[in-house]
């Protein structure tokens, strides 16, 4: 193959749009102290693949470019060339995290489209995965930032946790990371009595865990001094930015789309969305804290409320048959070679769903043509969007901040480059 | 809410400018590329309408002979948690889209986004580069006519030694 040409130019490009940044800090440098410095993308701190550019001076950040793409695999591609059934494993690999989240919101979305909706049973069940799914992210989100600040302990506790979580999805799902759990029209399965008691058992016990883990955060002086007005966005800038999710309800924006948009059966359960001001990472750390509480406040209701039932909507041309039934019936035998071969088939139309998931707003845009395969879809990831305000909060802080910042952040680069 | 929203772009921008449909309750309006600019920011500013959130802004490729390619702009507001979807079309040759980063900066990355993978120049954005894909690449990975596969040899691979 021939060596490439433009090697040169494509250096410059990068480094011409970092020196092009307009920042708040002059670049008149007399005494050439400004420094180039490349973080990532193999950075143990920036989780994941993500590269950041920073111009120093001294050890203050004075500019800095994200550069994502790295994990990029073209799942929007992909999806136009997938069913709407077979797409469901491909969300497991957006937000790795928190895979039930984007199942459901895939489904959700897929089910607006059709026009159908999934049986009470299976949102309940549903609205019980995704808050587990909460859980679990926001326990990797305690671990990782602490551990990006030095407290090496609260990564061992919160990922002894997660573990448990991980069991609880393995009996749920029959997978503990890449769970494909939802179908459109419902669940892959039911939830037997033994896992919601085991779901009991881990809630309960869950909240005294996370006391534990803020005994060593909330009072030690090194964690506040490294968080607490560190990597603040305002109000103004935040919602300028696109910022959703928790680093939005840290700017004192109570927006939550499980209560300004509910979906599944939100509306019947009891729960409060936790706001703080300040915009700082101390800020977002409380902010995901408080929710994990809530998140439990929602599985009791939803253990509580469950009723029994079906887990799939009968509509037997848009809803996957049961493969038993598959096996004896003509009739389903039909629709299930019909549904797996071409795909069911949405009306032309448009539509833009989304929920809130962990780590922010996740939605789906999908255009129709009539046909088996989406036209298009496009995949709304909160981290895509949550990253783009990462060089105004880096920029004036410290170099050793950088990686508080991100981890304040959360960035799933799986979600971000798609 | 619709019939208001509906209303309200009528009479500021013209019945003739403004291409309304509905499906399953969500609002799309279709509108000329030259004024998205100044209809953004009218609804962005009204008092009644608020529309302070981009959420989502993306490019999609009808494969048409006329308007191939299209920017849609999924807007939320916080005020009245209210969604509406703009959309704007531009022709094959020279597909330029007037840029929304003025009116809300979030569009930056979702502008750059959809250039690298339409290849939509959005005119007068700051940082127009693409986002995932190399910048030596010279394909558009989400146009119809680009295979799943990939074009062999348009990405060069290190060599064996």
């Amino acid at each position: 193959m021939e060596p490439r040409a433009e090697e040169v130019p494509r250096k410059t490009k990068i480094l011409q749009a970092l020196e092009d940044q307009n920042t708040s800090v002059s670049f008149e440098d007399p005494l050439e102290n400004d420094m180039i410095l490349n973080m990532g993308p193999q950075h143990p701190a920036t989780h994941g693949v993500l590269r950041l550019l920073l111009r120093l001076d001294g050890e203050t950040v004075i500019g800095c470019v994200p550069e994502i793409g790295y994990l990029h695999r073209g799942y929007e591609k992909l999806a136009e060339n997938c069913t709407y059934h077979e797409f469901i494993p491909h969300t497991d690999r957006l937000d790795y995290l928190s895979p039930m989240n984007n199942n459901t919101a895939y489904a959700i979305a897929v089910e607006k489209l059709l026009d159908i909706e999934a049986p009470i049973r299976a949102q309940y069940i549903r609205v019980l995965i995704s808050e587990l799914a909460r859980i679990s992210s926001h326990l990797m989100f305690l671990g990782s930032l602490a551990m990006d600040v030095g407290a090496l302990t609260v990564w061992m506790w919160a990922f002894r946790e997660r573990e448990k979580q991980y069991d609880l999805f393995e009996n749920i799902a029959g997978a503990r990371f890449t769970t494909s759990y939802t179908r459109i029209g419902g669940l892959a399965q039911d939830v037997s009595s033994e896992t919601l008691a085991m779901v009991k058992k881990f809630i309960d016990e869950l909240p005294g865990h996370i006391v534990e883990c803020e005994k060593l955060l909330n009072t030690n002086r090194i964690f506040l001094e490294r968080t607490d007005g560190i990597g603040i966005v305002t109000r103004e800038q935040a919602i300028d930015l696109g910022l959703t999710g928790p680093g939005l309800r840290a700017c004192g924006v109570g927006h939550d789309l499980r209560q300004a948009n509910p979906y599944l059966v939100y509306s019947n359960l009891d729960f409060d969305v936790p706001v703080y001001e300040g915009g700082d990472a101390l800020a977002r750390y409380y902010v995901r804290m408080a929710e994990m509480r809530e998140s439990v406040k929602i599985i009791h209701q939803v253990l509580e409320k469950m009723p029994a039932g079906e887990v799939s909507a009968f509509k037997p041309k848009k809803v996957l048959p049961r493969k038993e039934r598959v096996y004896t019936k003509m009739e389903e035998l039909i629709h299930d070679f019909m549904l797996v071969n071409f795909g069911v088939a949405p009306p032309v139309g448009e539509i833009y769903s989304a929920v809130e998931a962990p780590k922010g707003e996740l939605g789906f845009y999908i255009y129709s043509s009539g046909e088996g395969y989406p036209w298009r879809m496009k995949i709304r990831s909160p981290s895509f969007v949550n990253l783009q305000s990462l060089p105004t909060m880096i920029i004036g802080c410290m170099i050793s901040d950088v990686v508080a910042i991100i981890g304040s952040l959360d960035p799933v680069m799986g979600e971000a480059d798609k | 809410m619709n019939a208001v929203i509906i209303d309200k772009l009528k009479a500021r921008f013209g019945e003739q400018n403004i291409e309304a449909s509905e499906f399953r309750g969500e609002l799309t309006i279709v509108v000329p590329k030259d004024r998205i600019v100044e209809i953004c920011r009218f609804l962005k500013d009204d008092p009644d309408l608020e529309f302070d959130f981009l959420i989502d802004l993306c490019g999609i490729d009808m494969n048409t002979p006329v308007k191939r390619f299209g920017v849609i702009y999924n807007l939320y507001s916080l005020t009245s948690k209210y969604r509406l979807r703009l959309k704007t079309f531009t022709e094959e040759q020279e597909p330029k889209v007037p840029t929304v980063t003025g009116v809300w900066g979030t569009a930056n990355w979702h502008e750059r986004e959809s250039f690298d993978m339409f290849g939509i120049v959005f005119e007068g954005h700051p940082d127009l580069r693409r986002v995932y894909m190399p910048e030596d690449f010279e394909h558009y990975p989400l146009r119809k006519d680009f295979p799943l596969m990939g074009i062999p040899g348009s990405i060069p691979l290190p060599k064996n030694k």
